[in-house]
């Protein structure tokens, strides 16, 4: 069974559509990069992935074990945490909060676990440094390191380089890349960067006014996809 | 100097101002840090404002006991305050304006329309600025400011990974099963509680100084969550108690002494920040 299904979903707001016929399932071991224009509707779909957003009508179904909680999320970045008094130690700790419950403290193997992933993440002795003081690719290790914390088999990333020089975006993409072909953690990523979509996706899903989704190579073969290699020149990928 | 101080200590009243002063303002600067860091600065003084209201329609009612119901109100305001902030047409900062002037003005109309009191502006400037009643506290009113801080500091504990979780970063809480809308109506909800206390203190127009100004100074020195807390709190009843006792000694008004107080550390803090 996939771990997620989605079938016939309609997505939108205050009774207006913005995504009809939304069709797919990711399985584990997938790599998925979700693409599309600007307000296409990407985030919403992400949204609605997590339980914050209630689809118009469809479903959305968890299977394979996994469990909606259990889904390891890279927000993007808000105005909030630009300069946050918080330590790399407490941030990725975080990412264990959904395994307490109402337990109100962590106990000794959510903190190993989160020590693990702080390490997995080449932030060691990073600890106790201060998170608005780290550079950007290494902010967003932290926040990897804190999805995985919550999970063990799915990362849903939004925009995970957005705002990243070159060669800290290589380094975040084969970061990710190694997670999903060692780990065997399922990749789910909203992205604007096509070329490294077809470098590294299995599968793609385009939403807007045309919609497709299957894998890399059929989406190549597919009307959006030779739009694109036409564009970006991606078939040397 | 020393002498004079402890000359007033041995007074009841004294030790009752102490006493609650220290608790409200450990209490309301535990909770300083998530409001600053969520933008929410300014709940604290929208909400200072409608317990003003509050306690004119008390004292219009003739209450005798005002502490219970300006309790209500204010909580009652605080979850609506919250509730609209989410999904109505006129947004937070827009609805924390327009409740607080609004309850501002109803509150001084009907003062001036039912007061029995002959010395009207002195009741109104009191409530304001909190001027002299902090030493006029009774022994019931001191047993219930010991028992609400109590009350705030176990919730604050108990919850205080949740609380950072949804401070930092509220999706990301959400999407961990983390209900983020109830912890932000605790916030709410004890905000509230703490406002109320520190009516008594610095009156209801400088709260939002007692709740903003300890956490300000905290994070210009230190880098995580746990040391800002606990040096916001620190710092917060050391100004608190060296502004009670300078007011005390001095004559000067109890609020606006601690807040001034506040204000130089936080510029103490601020060179501090710079220089490290």
């Amino acid at each position: 069974m996939a771990q997620i299904t989605c079938e016939n979903l309609i997505l939108g707001y205050d009774g207006k559509e913005i995504l009809r016929n939304l069709n797919f399932t990711v399985n584990a071991g997938d790599y998925l990069c979700i693409v599309g224009e600007n307000g296409s509707g990407k985030t919403t779909l992400m949204k609605a992935l997590l339980g914050l957003h209630t689809p118009m009508q469809g479903e959305i179904t968890f299977g394979d074990g996994l469990k909606r909680n259990e889904i390891g999320y890279l927000p993007q970045q808000t105005l909030v945490q630009r300069d946050f008094p918080a330590s790399v130690e407490e941030i990725v700790l975080s990412g264990c909060q959904g395994r307490c419950g109402l337990r109100p403290f962590y106990n000794k193997a959510e903190k190993r676990l989160a020590a693990e992933n702080i390490d997995k993440m080449g932030l060691k002795g990073f600890e106790k440094r201060c998170y608005r003081e780290l550079s950007g690719g290494q902010q967003q290790r932290v926040l990897l390191a804190r999805a995985l914390c919550a999970t063990q088999k799915l990362l849903l990333l939004d925009e995970p380089v957005s705002g990243l020089d070159p060669h800290v975006t290589t380094e975040m993409y084969a970061l990710i890349n190694h997670l999903n072909k060692m780990d065997g953690i399922t990749v789910m990523m909203i992205s604007h960067d096509m070329e490294a979509a077809l470098r590294y996706a299995t599968h793609i899903l385009h939403i807007g006014k045309r919609m497709f989704y299957g894998t890399r190579d059929e989406f190549l073969r597919s009307e959006v996809g030779k739009y694109f290699t036409l564009m970006y020149g991606g078939d040397k990928a | 100097m020393m002498y004079i101080l402890s000359q007033y200590l041995q007074f009841p009243f004294v030790q009752y101002a102490v006493i609650v002063g220290v608790l409200i303002a450990l209490c309301s600067s535990l909770l300083g840090v998530t409001l600053v860091l969520k933008r929410f600065s300014f709940i604290g003084d929208g909400l200072s404002h409608v317990a003003f209201g509050a306690i004119a329609i008390a004292s219009a009612l003739n209450l005798t006991n005002e502490t219970p119901f300006v309790m209500v109100v204010t909580v009652l305001s605080a979850i609506l305050l919250l509730r609209t902030g989410q999904n109505a047409k006129i947004k937070g900062d827009a609805s924390i304006a327009m409740l607080s002037v609004g309850s501002l003005a109803i509150g001084y109309l009907l003062m001036n329309l039912f007061s029995t009191s002959t010395n009207l502006s002195g009741d109104v400037c009191s409530t304001l600025f909190g001027s002299t009643s902090i030493l006029t506290l009774t022994k019931g009113e001191v047993w219930l400011c010991g028992i609400m801080s109590l009350f705030v500091v176990a919730v604050f504990i108990l919850f205080y990974n949740k609380i950072f979780a949804v401070t930092f970063d509220e999706s990301f809480a959400k999407s961990a099963g983390t209900n983020a809308n109830a912890y932000n109506l605790l916030i709410a909800v004890i905000i509230a509680v703490i406002i109320v206390l520190a009516m008594n203190l610095v009156g209801s127009l400088l709260i939002s100084a007692l709740v903003i100004f300890p956490a300000l100074s905290a994070m210009r020195v230190f880098k995580s969550f746990k040391s800002v807390t606990i040096c916001s709190a620190v710092l917060s009843v050391i100004c608190a108690l060296i502004g009670l006792l300078i007011a005390i000694v001095a004559g000067t008004p109890v609020g606006s002494t601690i807040v001034a107080v506040d204000i130089l550390a936080f510029a103490l803090f601020t060179v501090i920040g710079i220089m490290k």
